[in-house]
């Protein structure tokens, strides 16, 4: 998967999955992992400096919380605020609009382009 | 605050092996404490779930290590994100860094900067008035400002009280004595040196209080010295900023029609201005580890041009075959000159590792300091020809010997930086030299301020 087709993706994915519930870096991280099937290939420390800019942006609210069970260590949560939802509602627009545009050329073209085409 | 271990589960040296790549992580600027903690936790929870799926905790370990990302990357990218954190913050004030003695030493600097500040306005309580007794404010502005500023040093170094009166007392008790019972003339030139000379003498005293009594210690006066050049720095930029709010609110009082000039000048001005040279002092000290020295870089970046005007003015004087054009400010135009000469010299020996061998930058130094000495020398002996035209007034006999107290020591400086070239002596002596000359400064401002004023009958 390009770099940068991952990076366009990734404030709607997680914007998305925040908008499911209040969640944390790593079961965000798993989230992305499940719904691609394995196949978007995160980095996954650059998931935090993204979430730090949502955070920055007004899009998401973090705090730090005990989660109950036997674990002792604090963990950041993030929540998506009214704006991220707003956000979100936009980003959906855009990408259903690029997604509907590929998947009618898709459906017009022939099933793979021919070498005499791309020659011209 | 660091997250506990999970459970400990894991074997010590995993522990350990975190605890690496959690300093290397912290070691990032742009990474702070919070952001560490939270990608310690990441790392935590992905071992967790590949030691359940069976991996063994080191291969889990390497595994996490790897898919976290480069250190490098994830700098990169915390930097794109906190840019911000890459300036130096110095967060001044009561809460600067949360530590109790941090907030001590922020009220009690924010009380000696109210004492020199109200110590201007203590006089007109007794009549005195700022403007119609100009002379007794400029005789005593010294006082005002350093008297706090050698109190606050007396404090903030645990100086015993007994010890710091003993040190501190006498001479500042002598300087008021001196300045103010002197029956000086009205408007005499014994008057103006004096002014001018007491907040040197008193400056170099207040270093007896930096160095917390120790002012023998070479490291110490060098401290001090480090300490003068940015002290300067800070105190120039506060004084802009003081300009701007005294602009502004005497402009602010115009617009509604009431003349605040006479309060701005009276109190802002007069106030801050004194109050300045304890939060200036304050702020060095505060900023003292956290932000690389200013004077150094100043002195770099200006040595080769100064150097370059000197030998360029020498070179015009040689090449036009022009005299001196002797006037009675000339002398005081080189003093000048010779001082920042001098301050150049000693700022670049004030950051200056002395262990490190001669390079281009020290002979740049002797060429600064070799020509400055040249053109001071042709000022001189034009002089010496005329000085029986002139007469020796005190303003001239002051000239004379600061232009001497100056020589003396960039002859001496010129000397042994020619021997440092040639490898015959070494850096620390060059440095040493500038240490043990400070005294000189003070003995010859205190001359001027208590045994000139009776030797020229206060004229």
């Amino acid at each position: 998967m390009p770099k940068d087709l991952v990076a366009a993706s990734a404030t709607p994915l997680v914007l998305g999955i925040l908008s499911e519930g209040e969640s944390y870096g790593y079961a965000i991280l798993k989230r992305v992992n499940q719904l691609s099937g394995g196949e978007l290939e995160w980095t996954d420390g650059m998931l935090y400096p993204l979430l730090h800019r949502l955070e920055r942006l007004g899009y998401a609210e973090a705090s730090w919380k005990v989660p109950a069970g036997s674990r002792t260590r604090r963990r950041k949560y993030y929540r998506i605020t009214e704006s991220g939802r707003q956000a979100l509602a936009e980003q959906r627009r855009q990408w259903t609009v690029i997604t509907g545009a590929l998947r009618d050329l898709w459906h017009e073209a022939s099933p793979a382009p021919s070498p005499a085409l791309v020659g011209s | 605050m660091h997250p506990a271990g999970a459970g400990g589960q894991q074997p010590p040296d995993l522990e350990a092996l975190i605890a690496e790549w959690r300093a290397g992580v912290e070691q990032q600027r742009a990474v702070d404490d919070a952001d560490a903690d939270e990608l310690e936790g990441h790392l935590r929870d992905q071992m967790a779930d590949l030691g359940s799926a069976g991996l063994a905790p080191d291969e889990a370990f390497l595994i996490a290590v790897k898919r976290m990302g480069s250190v490098d990357a994830l700098s990169t990218e915390f930097a794109r994100e906190h840019a911000d954190r890459l300036w130096k913050r110095l967060a001044p004030g009561p809460s600067a860094g949360g530590q109790p003695s941090a907030r001590r030493d922020f009220w009690t600097m924010i009380g000696f900067a109210c004492a020199a500040a109200l110590a201007v306005k203590v006089p007109e309580a007794f009549g005195l008035d700022l403007f119609d007794d100009g002379r007794f404010y400029a005789r005593n502005v010294g006082l005002f400002a350093l008297v706090p500023l050698a109190g606050f040093f007396a404090w903030r170094r645990g100086l015993p009280a007994a010890r710091a009166i003993r040190m501190l007392v006498p001479p500042f008790a002598a300087a008021a004595v001196v300045v103010n019972a002197y029956p000086f003339e009205d408007g005499s030139d014994t008057e103006a040196l004096a002014a001018l000379h007491l907040p040197i003498a008193l400056w170099l005293l207040v270093g007896v209080a930096y160095a917390g009594g120790d002012w023998r210690s070479d490291h110490k006066r060098m401290d001090y010295v480090r300490f003068t050049g940015e002290w300067f720095i800070y105190y120039v930029l506060i004084a802009l900023g003081g300009g701007v709010l005294a602009g502004f609110t005497a402009g602010a009082f115009d617009v509604i029609g009431i003349d605040a000039d006479d309060f701005v000048s009276s109190w802002v001005v007069a106030c801050g201005a004194l109050g300045a040279v304890v939060v200036a002092s304050w702020l060095v000290e505060a900023k003292q580890s956290v932000v690389e020295n200013m004077a150094p870089v100043l002195t770099k970046l200006f040595t080769p041009l100064f150097a370059a005007m000197l030998l360029a003015f020498l070179g015009a004087m040689v090449w036009t075959g022009r005299g001196i054009d002797f006037d009675r400010d000339v002398l005081i135009f080189f003093n000048l000159l010779l001082a920042l000469v001098l301050g150049l010299h000693l700022y670049a020996v004030s950051a200056r590792d002395h262990r490190a061998p001669h390079d281009v930058s020290d002979r740049l130094q002797f060429v600064l300091v070799a020509s400055a000495l040249v053109a001071d020398a042709l000022v001189l002996v034009a002089m010496v020809d005329r000085i029986s035209d002139f007469g020796l007034t005190p303003n001239r006999v002051a000239a004379l010997g600061e232009n001497v107290v100056l020589l003396v020591n960039l002859a001496w400086s010129a000397r042994l930086l020619l021997g440092f070239w040639r490898g015959r002596v070494t850096f620390a002596s060059v440095e040493r030299w500038q240490t043990a000359y400070t005294p000189v400064y003070l003995i010859w401002a205190t001359v001027v301020v208590g045994v000139f004023p009776p030797l020229f009958g206060f004229a």
